[in-house]
C-alpha cells in the first residue's frame, strides 16, 4: 500500500514536472537570446490551451492543437515585433516590467474572450477513468502522452539547435550578439524567432496537460513562478537541465501534499526558488564561476 | 530648501480644495475612494523611495501591506475573553493591551487594543522585512524581481490557506481605530471628512520624512547605488545596509497604510496581498517617473482614485498593465516628463536608419 502511494505520487510529481520543465526550457530560449526574462512565458501555456479548447469545438483534436500552437506563436511573434524588437539598448528592470504589463494585457484578453470558466481538452486517448497499468500502479494514458511529448520537444529543439542552420544561428547570437550580427546573422530576427519558438512550446505543453490539469485564464502567472524556478534550479540558459530540474520539482511539490496542506504547495516551490536564489544561483548543474561573470 | 516647503504646502493647499470642492458639488462620497486612495498612496511614495532611488524592484509590497493589515485584523478580532482568566491575560487586560468591546451580535468580547495592534504589526513587519531583504537585495535585475514577486506570492497563498486569516473571505467587522476622543479611523459617513484629512495627513508627513531623507546624505548615498553600486560602494558607501534600511521603511511605510485601510474599510481580503496588487503599485511608480516622489504623488491620487470609483470597469487590470507598457515604452521617466519632441524626433530618426 505504501510504495503504491509513493508511485502514485511520483507519477502526479512527474507530471506536472514535465509542464513546468517545457516552461522552463520557454524561458531559457528566451534568456539565451536576449537576456531577457519573458514573465508573459505562462500565459503562452494558458493561450495553447484555451485556444485548442476553442478551435475543438469544430476541428479534430489534432488539427485544434496544431492551430492553438500556431496562434500561440503567432502571438509570441507579434509581443515581440510590438513591444522588445524597437527598444535600443532598455535596462533589465524596463525589460521586466514590459513583459509583466503584457502578461496582464494576455490575461486581461483571455478573461474578457473566455470568461472565467475552468476548461479541458478531452483525453488524447480514453478517459478520465481509463489507466493503464504498470507494475502495480494506475497510469493514466494522458500522463503517458505528456511525458511523451515533452521527450520530443527536448529532442526536437536539441536536433534544432544543434543540426540546423537557422538553430545555429540562433545560438550564435545567444553566446555573442555583435559577432553574430557580424557574421550576417540578422539577430533581431532571431530574437523574433525565440519568442516564437518559446510560445510554440508552451502552447504544446498547455494543450498536452489540459485534460489533468484544466486551463483557467489565470494559470499563467503561477506556471511562470514555477517555471521560473525550474528555470534557476537547472541553472539559467541551461535547457536540458531544466527538464532534470523540472521533474525534481514537481516531485518535490507531489511529495510535499503528503506532509503538508495542499494549499501550501505553491510556497514549497517558491521556498526552493528562493533558498536557490540565495544559495546557489547558477542552478543545480551550472558552473558557479561562469555565473558570475554573467550580467543579471 | 524653501522649495520643499513649498511643495508640502501646495500639497495641504490641493487637500483642502479637493475636499471643499467636493463639499460645494455636492460629491461628499468621493472623499470615500480619495481617503483610500490616500493610503494607497502611502504605499506607493514608499515603494517610489525604493525604486527610484535606490533603484531596486519590488514584486511583493502588496504583502507588507497585507502583513499590516492581516496583524492588525487579527488582534482586534480575535475573542480572548475565555482565556480572561490566565495570568499573562488578564495582565495585558489591566495595562489596557486587551480592550473589552461588543462585538457585532451584542456579545462582551475581549480583544487587543487597535494601537497595541499597530505597534504590533509594525514590528512584524520590520522583523519580515529585515528577514527577506538581508537575502534578497544581494540579487539583482530579474533575480531580485522574481524573488520579490516570491515573496508575495508566498504572502498571498498563505493567507488564502490559513483559516486564522479567513482564507478566501478575508477578515470582516474589523473595529474603528481611535485616534483621538471623538476621532476614529473607519468608514462610518459622520466621520467621512475627518478621515479624509486623517489619511491625507499620513501621507503629507510621509512626503515630509521622504523628501527630507532624499535631500539628506542617506538620500545622495541611495542614488549613488541607483547609479553604479560598485562605484557607491568605492566610495565608502556601505550599499547593503542603506538598500536593507531603505526597503524596511518602505515596507513600514505599507504596513501603515494597511493597518489603517483595514480599519477604515472594516475588513481585508486576500485580494489585497495579491500579485496583480503588488503590479499596481510599480505601475504607478513607473507613471509617476521612478525618481520622481511628487509624479508618483499625484499619478497615484489620480490612478487610484479612477480605479476605486470603478470608472475602468472590468478592464482595470487591463488598463494598469496597458499604462505599464506605454510608459515603459515612451516614456521610462514618467508620465511627466514625456517630452513629445524628443520622441517623435527618435521615431523619424529610428525610421531613417532602417531605411538607410
Amino acid at each position: 500500500m505504501f510504495l503504491e502511494l509513493f508511485f502514485q505520487y511520483l507519477v502526479a510529481g512527474l507530471t506536472y514536472g514535465t509542464i513546468y520543465a517545457v516552461v522552463g526550457i520557454g524561458f531559457n530560449i528566451i534568456y539565451n537570446t536576449t537576456g531577457i526574462i519573458n514573465f508573459a512565458q505562462g500565459e503562452f501555456v494558458m493561450l495553447g490551451g484555451m485556444t485548442a479548447v476553442s478551435l475543438h469545438a469544430f476541428l479534430p483534436l489534432p488539427l485544434a492543437i496544431a492551430g492553438a500552437v500556431l496562434v500561440t506563436m503567432a502571438v509570441g511573434g507579434l509581443i515581440e515585433m510590438l513591444f522588445i524588437r524597437w527598444l535600443v539598448k532598455p535596462s533589465v528592470l524596463r525589460m521586466i516590467i514590459i513583459t509583466i504589463g503584457v502578461s496582464i494585457l494576455i490575461r486581461e484578453g483571455a478573461l474578457h474572450l473566455w470568461g472565467e470558466g475552468i476548461r479541458s481538452l478531452p483525453y488524447f486517448t480514453g478517459n478520465e477513468v481509463s489507466a493503464i497499468e504498470i507494475g502495480g500502479v494506475r497510469v493514466s494514458p494522458q500522463v503517458l502522452w505528456a511525458l511523451g511529448v515533452a521527450a520530443i520537444v527536448v529532442l526536437l529543439l536539441n536536433v534544432f539547435f544543434h543540426y540546423t542552420m537557422l538553430g545555429r544561428e540562433m545560438r550564435a547570437c545567444a553566446s555573442n550578439r555583435d559577432a553574430a550580427a557580424l557574421c550576417g546573422i540578422p539577430t533581431r530576427n532571431m530574437v523574433t524567432l525565440s519568442f516564437v519558438v518559446s510560445a510554440g512550446i508552451g502552447a504544446l505543453a498547455g494543450c498536452v496537460v489540459s485534460p489533468i490539469t484544466q486551463t483557467q485564464y489565470g494559470i499563467g502567472a503561477g506556471l511562470a513562478i514555477k517555471g521560473f524556478t525550474v528555470a534557476i534550479l537547472g541553472g539559467l540558459g541551461n535547457s536540458m537541465a531544466a527538464v532534470g530540474a523540472g521533474f525534481i520539482l514537481g516531485i518535490l511539490e507531489s511529495f510535499s501534499i503528503w506532509v503538508m496542506p495542499t494549499a501550501y504547495k505553491d510556497a514549497i516551490s517558491i521556498t526552493i526558488l528562493l533558498a536557490m536564489l540565495f544559495a546557489r544561483p547558477s542552478g543545480l548543474f551550472g558552473n558557479s564561476e561562469a555565473a558570475r561573470l554573467k550580467e543579471f | 530648501m524653501f522649495q520643499r516647503f513649498r511643495h508640502i504646502t501646495a500639497l495641504a493647499a490641493a487637500i483642502a480644495a479637493v475636499q471643499l470642492l467636493t463639499a460645494a458639488t455636492g460629491k461628499e462620497f468621493f472623499l470615500t475612494q480619495l481617503t483610500m486612495a490616500g493610503y494607497y498612496t502611502l504605499v506607493i511614495i514608499g515603494l517610489c523611495l525604493l525604486m527610484g532611488y535606490a533603484g531596486q524592484i519590488s514584486l511583493g509590497h502588496a504583502g507588507f501591506f497585507a502583513i499590516g493589515g492581516y496583524t492588525s485584523a487579527v488582534l482586534t478580532t480575535v475573542d480572548l475573553s475565555a482565556w480572561k482568566a490566565a495570568p499573562a491575560i488578564s495582565l495585558l487586560a489591566k495595562s489596557g493591551i486587551l480592550t473589552g468591546r461588543a462585538d457585532l451580535y451584542g456579545g462582551q468580547i475581549l480583544t487587543v487594543h487597535p494601537w497595541a495592534a499597530f505597534l504590533c504589526a509594525l514590528c512584524i513587519t520590520i522583523v519580515v522585512a529585515f528577514l527577506i531583504g538581508v537575502p534578497v537585495l544581494k540579487l539583482k535585475g530579474h533575480y531580485l524581481a522574481m524573488a520579490t514577486l516570491g515573496f508575495g506570492t508566498i504572502i498571498y497563498s498563505v493567507v488564502l490557506a490559513t483559516s486564522r486569516f479567513g482564507a478566501a473571505d478575508g477578515i470582516s467587522s474589523v473595529p474603528a481605530f481611535p485616534l483621538l476622543p471623538g476621532l476614529a479611523v473607519t468608514g462610518g459617513s459622520s466621520q467621512r471628512v475627518a478621515n479624509y484629512y486623517f489619511a491625507w495627513l499620513l501621507v503629507t508627513v510621509g512626503m515630509l520624512l521622504l523628501i527630507n531623507l532624499i535631500h539628506s546624505r542617506v538620500g545622495r548615498a541611495l542614488r549613488s547605488i541607483h547609479g553604479a553600486e560598485d562605484a557607491a560602494g568605492a566610495m565608502g558607501v556601505d550599499a547593503a545596509r542603506y538598500k536593507l534600511n531603505t526597503f524596511i521603511l518602505s515596507a513600514v511605510y505599507a504596513a501603515v497604510a494597511g493597518v489603517f485601510l483595514t480599519h477604515y474599510n472594516g475588513g481585508i481580503g486576500p485580494s489585497e496581498a495579491s500579485i496583480m496588487k503588488s503590479v499596481r503599485y510599480v505601475a504607478i511608480v513607473a507613471v509617476g517617473g521612478m525618481g520622481s516622489l511628487w509624479g508618483t504623488l499625484i499619478m497615484s491620487a489620480v490612478l487610484n482614485f479612477l480605479s476605486l470609483r470603478g470608472y475602468f470597469g472590468t478592464f482595470d487590470d487591463a488598463v494598469f498593465g496597458s499604462i505599464l507598457i506605454a510608459v515603459m515604452l515612451f516614456s521610462p521617466e514618467g508620465v511627466l516628463k514625456l517630452d513629445i519632441r524628443s520622441l517623435v524626433g527618435r521615431w523619424i530618426r529610428t525610421d531613417r536608419k532602417a531605411g538607410a
